[in-house]
């Protein structure tokens, strides 16, 4: 069992100390800021993966919430004076808010019928940030005010690097506690059979909301973090295209894997950054590598390859 | 004191009347088996009764109470619990994490203290793993707390269903096929285990196909036939009985039902 208790803790003090590590050999600004974007991603695809790799549960419209954190810090200091960190809570709060209202319905519905209704979702909230254009700048997009702590300005990729690392290993520990917990296993349980969770008492229904409402927070947290490092936001964030980018960073990483998150989102970060040399071929290389992920790991980067590894061990 | 009462309950689907008004009682420490061919409806009995399908009429009391179209969860909670007849075992986790889900009921189920980990999680945590390995050392299984599910053999899948019913404390469970597809020795542990639940006070609804077990261990027998009741009985009478013996095998084959039903 204390064997069991230390595992726990090895994926995020690993992150903890990667975060660290890789900020001694970066060699330019420009590595900090793609650094920044994997954290933020990872944090996103974490929420998500608690979703979809422990519960079962299909999203496509988490940039929905996504776009809802990012633009809560856009709006809501620049209307109502609210402080940037105020209103990252409040938009948090709100995305909680939503997705509790919008999950109780649609969380009845399974597998691919679950899966357009969140698309649907998703679709809904991008449309939305797009047509309200008074409030939302539009198609255009909006520049969102900096960042500022008891008169410190945050600036500067590495302040970034550092705040959404913090946060992206925050994250990380958050999610591998509630997976080891008494609410982690009715979710994996819900996962494997419904039926059986529910003989045993588990309100499968609850499960799934509670599962959703936090991978929200997190894709809204994701989001805010990501328009205070960008210092200006576009639909995009909340856009379809999003979503499934997310959901492959889940899928390609490792389904039911924290440390697969971060990989899954490191991948997709970086490697269209370092398949640039390919010039026009980029995306025909992205797109190749990721079937060859795909065919070559079947359940992802990281459980895949825990698995090979442990059976040459063996 | 009957723990468990079905009065004139029934389910079709389309049309088809695949419970059709059965009425059982079931006393407080019994092994009450339900038997019948193919096809009888038993399954489907089991799944009105514990929630998992609405019944289209009649009533369900447990202790008295009347439970008729809760749903499963409300039904764990009020004391019933079931394994399945096609397994329903939660394959990613280990067996230990199998049974822990069992304890569901009796854990503390405060969200943040879950996702900070408080030492009081921690403590739930060691609390049900150490009841888990009761549980599956109470149905042979200590050796594999930390196999997972999928990695385990059918006949041990079966006694895991069991030790994770068994982990919510049910006063009454019902046990679909328990020894389908198991060999003769582990259908003789299954019937020692099954004995065993009941001597311990909970009450066992059992669902079986191998008769030479139903005989040995049931205290009332139950027969269904096409969705109705054919005969009840303890298992002497049921044995004897010339519908069921009928049912079995045709009118003209009383000498081979009897052997067939031990």
């Amino acid at each position: 069992m204390r064997k069991l208790m230390s595992n726990r803790l090895v994926v995020p003090a690993f992150l903890a100390l990667l975060v660290v590590a890789l900020a001694f050999v970066m060699p330019s600004n420009f590595y900090f800021r793609v650094a920044a974007l994997v954290w933020i991603s990872a944090l996103a695809v974490i929420g998500l993966n608690l979703l979809m790799g422990f519960a079962g549960q299909v999203s496509l419209g988490h940039a929905g919430f996504f776009g809802l954190g990012a633009y809560s810090v856009a709006i809501l200091p620049a209307q109502f004076g609210l402080h940037p960190v105020i209103a990252l809570i409040a938009g948090a709060a709100g995305c909680a808010l939503l997705a509790f209202v919008v999950g109780r319905p649609i969380l009845r519905l399974k597998g691919h019928y679950l899966a357009v209704a969140t698309l649907g979702f998703g679709i809904l909230v991008s449309m939305v940030i797009s047509n309200e254009a008074w409030l939302t700048g539009g198609p255009d997009g909006m520049p969102v005010s900096r960042l500022t702590l008891f008169g410190w300005r945050a600036r500067g990729a590495d302040t970034w690097y550092w705040i959404t690392g913090g946060l992206m290993v925050v994250g990380a520990l958050l999610a591998v506690n509630l997976v080891a917990s008494p609410t982690g296993r009715a979710l994996r349980a819900l996962h494997d059979s419904e039926v059986a969770a529910r003989v045993v008492g588990v309100d499968v229904a609850r499960y799934k909301l509670i599962v959703f409402v936090i991978s929200a927070i997190y894709a809204s947290v994701a989001g805010s973090a990501l328009a205070l490092v960008n210092g200006f936001i576009t639909p995009d964030a909340a856009g379809f295209l999003h979503s499934i980018q997310l959901v492959t960073m889940v899928v390609l990483g490792g389904m039911g894997s924290i440390l697969g998150s971060v990989v899954g989102a490191a991948v997709l970060v970086v490697l269209p950054q370092v398949l640039t040399v390919f010039h026009e071929y980029e995306h025909l290389m992205l797109g190749f590598m990721m079937m060859a992920f795909m065919i070559l790991l079947r359940s992802g980067i990281v459980p895949s390859l825990s698995t090979l590894i442990a059976g040459r061990r063996a | 004191m009957s723990v468990i009462k079905v009065e004139e309950i029934g389910i079709s689907f389309g049309g088809v009347k695949a419970v059709d008004h059965v009425s059982f009682c079931v006393n407080e420490g019994d092994v009450f088996s339900i038997i019948g061919p193919n096809g009888a409806g038993k399954t489907t009995l089991f799944n009105l009764v514990s929630g998992v399908y609405q019944p289209k009429f009649g009533k369900v009391f447990l202790e008295g109470a009347d439970v008729t179209g809760l749903e499963p969860q409300v039904l764990a909670r009020r004391g019933l619990s079931r394994t399945f007849q096609n397994l329903q075992v939660f394959f990613r986790m280990t067996a230990r994490e199998n049974v822990m889900v069992g304890r569901h009921l009796k854990e503390e189920r405060g969200l943040l203290a879950h996702l900070l980990a408080l030492p009081a999680t921690a403590r739930q945590n060691r609390e049900s793993a150490a009841s888990a390995d009761v549980y599956l050392e109470r149905v042979g299984l200590g050796a594999y707390a930390d196999t997972p599910a999928s990695a385990m053999p059918y006949g041990a899948l079966k006694r895991l269903e069991i030790a994770r019913a068994l982990a919510a404390e049910p006063k009454v469970l019902l046990l679909d096929e328990p020894a389908a597809g198991c060999n003769a020795v582990e259908t003789e542990e299954i019937e020692k285990l099954v004995r065993k639940i009941a001597d311990e006070g909970t009450t066992v609804v059992l669902v079986e196909h191998d008769m030479k077990m139903v005989m040995r261990i049931s205290d009332r027998v139950h027969v269904l036939e096409f969705g109705k009741t054919l005969a009840e009985g303890t298992a002497e009478e049921v044995r004897t009985h010339p519908k069921v013996i009928e049912a079995y095998l045709g009118t003209h084959g009383s000498k081979e039902a009897a052997v067939a039903l031990g």
